[in-house]
């Protein structure tokens, strides 16, 4: 019982301490995971001499890829000692060569659509998680293509429902129409490939596991059937075929962004998995099958980097989910299942940086914000992201 | 409408109980914020059909904000006081409709990033009630039981992961009978302290018996209800212009009758067994979140002195590949899966447990069914170790308790 009484108390402490507080105490619980499997270095003084200083040649040629979780994944299922057995490729194979920062917060709200729009735009959006409605705010995209003048086809948007069909261009009347990104929202597209047909299958196309059973209209810009063939190099009956031998939607997102890298090689491609967050269905097992399948298809994605041309040598690749999930002690919420408590763990995460410019097995602890990371890419890849209200990282620069 | 301008007569639609306590205090209702005003509505308006626990707590509540001063109201609710609401939110009709006003304070207070305002005043709120109103004392230490792993014949990773700290491993249990002992000693507790929905047994498939000594809520027994909840939500989803939070609202209107049981059923139960449904995530699909969520609520709400649940195994959930074959095929069945689940809802039902009155002293046992490892966390038994005795579950429950 006196055990059980400190294993509370503790926890009651935890939950007692100022939100900033238990952010950092997960953030270096972080930090002693990684070090300890991964043996990892702590980077707190290596921050003068930045690898991007030294690669500022490379500019021109960058690529970047950006991997969100759109349903976030505890520690105690992937970096804390009991749940590194669902994470051995990020653990064994990424976050070595990787510099990783252990405690990113998300201060805004917690859904996945306006928190992955907060990523993209770098202001806390304030949009309706359950709408088709663009970004207040000018996104990545657009202050990518014009400030550096680049093509429509240099980027690109792999979403994984209907309701991200907007999030490549903002409602922004600074930046107006046209230097958005392209989005592909692969499920929409197997849908519109399979129409006609009478599989069932009607729950993979499902929107978000928020909300079962909704799914808002598509309208706007969205990837249409016939760039199947014109930008994918893609019959339907090959796209169809292969989606038969996948397993999940998130297979599927990757396989398109992988086609994308061989046809468009665009210079920004963001994707967006969700698998994990079936999480709110309420079944562990599932949850933790699809932590381990998105460990895989994160590696599966850095190995095609390093198989591609275009890509090898001179892109990095940035892996973060958008948010936590709620804790186990917290009575407001359910554990695992949802984010709803707005509680340090359901807001605290962490980002993984690799390849191009980005130091080796590096471990920050210092807090950054979810909303940090366009300024760090703007200043990354040489463009303003001049209405962000986030800092750039100067670990990253 | 602000709280200041309440009058009795506006709580003319309430239930009978639920009318009488509010003209009882309505007097502290109009002092009281308008952030606050709507969400202890929502809890009065479904008095008549709550679980006596939560009557009492409720009783208790009314009566505390009846007795504070001014002052004292300003003091409990100054945080409240502080949040700023839009006049939108003053328009809606939060007396008669006070969960449509709470979904949308809370969008609100999201947007506005008062959110964590919000819980910092509904946490002070909450510790200085439970000061007030005090620890309720318990006729006979909690007991929490969970089966879990039904289907499975062996398995290779190890279970209890979660609890082993805290209690003690079993290696060596007898399983012949192991559900019926289990029931029958659940039984007897309810006999030996009788009490309204003190007492429960709730199963993720088919019940092993029924028993009136019991409140009994099971997956099986209300396929009919979730088939028609399916058939409403997806009719509704099919409407033009629905969206996710009229779909919320529109399900948290139904009623029991309006998804096919009987109007001769008990009336508080049924509502408990519709929001099971209408307010659960997963629970109309998977019937290991049923039970875990069914576990969590009656906790939450009813606070047994004993629950039993039993996890089933719930159904597959098809990949991607096999959706696309196009092969039709009835249900399957993943009991392995099912054991994961469980073996984290043992653990989950341990933790809500835990988070009520005599927690220090209650027990807990978690049993693998059919197989001779099982686990207890009880005051009298050493944490993080292991037992190699033999012994048939009777005897487990008389050492979880004794």
């Amino acid at each position: 019982m006196a055990s059980f009484m400190s294993e509370r108390s503790a926890s009651a402490r935890l939950r007692n301490l100022p939100p900033q507080d238990v952010a950092r105490h997960l953030g270096r619980t972080r930090r002693d995971f990684l070090r300890d499997a991964a043996g990892m270095a702590f980077g707190g003084a290596l921050v003068s001499a930045s690898p991007f200083v030294r690669a500022a040649s490379l500019i021109k040629r960058r690529k970047i890829i950006v991997v969100t979780f759109g349903g976030g994944a505890r520690d105690q299922e992937t970096f804390a000692p009991e749940g590194q057995v669902n994470i051995p490729h990020m653990l064994g194979e990424l976050a070595p060569q990787s510099s990783f920062f252990t405690q990113v917060t998300n201060h805004g709200i917690l859904g996945h659509y306006v928190a992955t729009a907060s990523l993209a735009t770098g202001v806390y959006e304030t949009l309706n998680n359950f709408s088709a409605v663009p970004p207040d705010h000018p996104t990545i995209f657009e202050y990518f293509r014009k400030d550096l003048g680049r093509p429509i086809s240099d980027a690109w948007v792999v979403a994984p429902s209907n309701g991200f069909n907007r999030i490549g261009e903002s409602d922004s009347r600074s930046y107006g129409a046209g230097f958005g990104a392209q989005v592909i929202l692969p499920k929409h597209l197997l849908s519109a490939a399979s129409s006609g047909s009478k599989t069932d299958y009607a729950h993979l196309l499902h929107d978000n596991y928020e909300t079962p059973l909704y799914a808002p209209q598509i309208s706007g810009g969205e990837f249409e059937l016939r760039q199947l063939e014109n930008v994918l190099k893609l019959s339907v009956d090959n796209f169809t075929q292969h989606a038969k031998s996948l397993a999940s939607p998130d297979e599927l997102s990757v396989y398109i962004a992988r086609q994308l890298m061989r046809q468009e090689s665009p210079s920004l491609l963001w994707i967006t998995m969700h698998d994990i967050d079936v999480a709110h269905s309420g079944a562990f097992s599932l949850y933790v099958d699809a932590i381990r399948r998105t460990d895989r298809l994160c590696a599966e994605l850095w190995k095609a980097v390093q198989d591609e041309p275009e890509y090898a040598g001179n892109t990095t690749m940035l892996i973060l989910p958008d948010f936590g999930r709620d804790a186990d002690q917290d009575s407001g919420g359910n554990g695992f299942q949802h984010h709803r408590t707005g509680d340090a763990a359901s807001r605290t995460t962490w980002m993984m940086a690799l390849g191009q410019g980005v130091r080796h097995g590096v471990v920050y602890d210092s807090p950054i914000q979810s909303i940090d990371l366009v300024p760090s890419l703007g200043a990354m890849m040489g463009f303003s992201a001049a209405q962000a209200q986030g800092k750039p990282i100067r670990e990253l620069l | 409408m602000l709280p200041q301008e309440l009058h009795a007569d506006q709580f003319s639609a309430y239930p009978a109980q639920a009318k009488r306590l509010a003209a009882a205090h309505v007097q502290a209702f109009q002092q009281l914020p308008l952030s606050f005003l709507p969400g202890l509505l929502r809890q009065l308006i479904e008095y008549d059909y709550k679980f006596p626990a939560e009557q009492a707590a409720l009783d208790k509540e009314l009566a505390n904000l009846s007795s504070l001063s001014s002052a004292q109201i300003q003091e409990w609710f100054g945080g409240f006081f502080h949040l700023t609401l839009s006049s939108k939110l003053e328009r809606v009709d939060w007396v008669n409709q006070p969960a449509v006003f709470l979904e949308q304070e809370s969008a609100h207070l999201w947007t506005t990033h008062q959110m964590d305002a919000f819980t910092a005043a509904a946490t002070n709120y909450g510790d200085r009630l439970q000061a007030v109103i005090g620890i309720e004392s318990l006729p006979v230490r909690r007991l929490g039981i969970a089966v879990i792993g039904q289907g499975v014949d062996s398995c290779d990773f190890p279970l209890f992961r979660n609890l082993r700290e805290h209690g003690t491993c079993f290696t060596h249990i007898k399983p012949d009978d192991g559900l019926a002992l289990l029931l029958a000693a659940v039984e007897e507790r309810a006999k030996s302290y009788p009490s309204p929905y003190r007492h429960w047994y709730i199963d993720g498939g088919q019940p092993f018996r029924t028993t009136p000594l019991l409140t009994t809520v099971s997956y099986a027994a209300l396929g009919a209800v979730r088939e028609n909840l399916l058939k409403f939500m997806q009719n509704e989803v099919a409407r033009p212009g629905m969206g996710p939070e009229e779909l919320r609202t529109n399900l948290a209107r139904l009623l029991p009758q309006d998804l096919g049981m009987k109007q001769e059923g008990d009336a508080v139960l049924d509502r408990f067994q519709v929001k099971l449904f209408t307010e659960g995530s997963g629970t109309q699909i998977f019937s290991t979140t049923f039970a875990q969520w069914t576990a969590r609520e009656a906790l939450r709400r009813a606070q047994p002195l004993t629950l039993l649940v039993r996890f089933a195994p719930r159904q597959r959930q098809k990949p991607m590949d096999e959706l696309l074959s196009g092969t039709t095929s009835s249900p399957q069945l993943d009991p392995l899966g099912s054991l994961v689940d469980a073996d984290m809802g043992s653990y989950y039902h341990w933790i809500n447990q835990q988070r009520l009155a005599g927690a220090e002293r209650a027990s807990f046992l978690v049993w693998f069914e059919g197989h001779s490892q099982a686990l207890v966390i009880a005051p009298s038994l050493p944490r993080g170790a292991q037992s190699d005795s033999p012994m048939d579950l009777k005897s487990l429950v008389s050492l979880a308790i004794g």
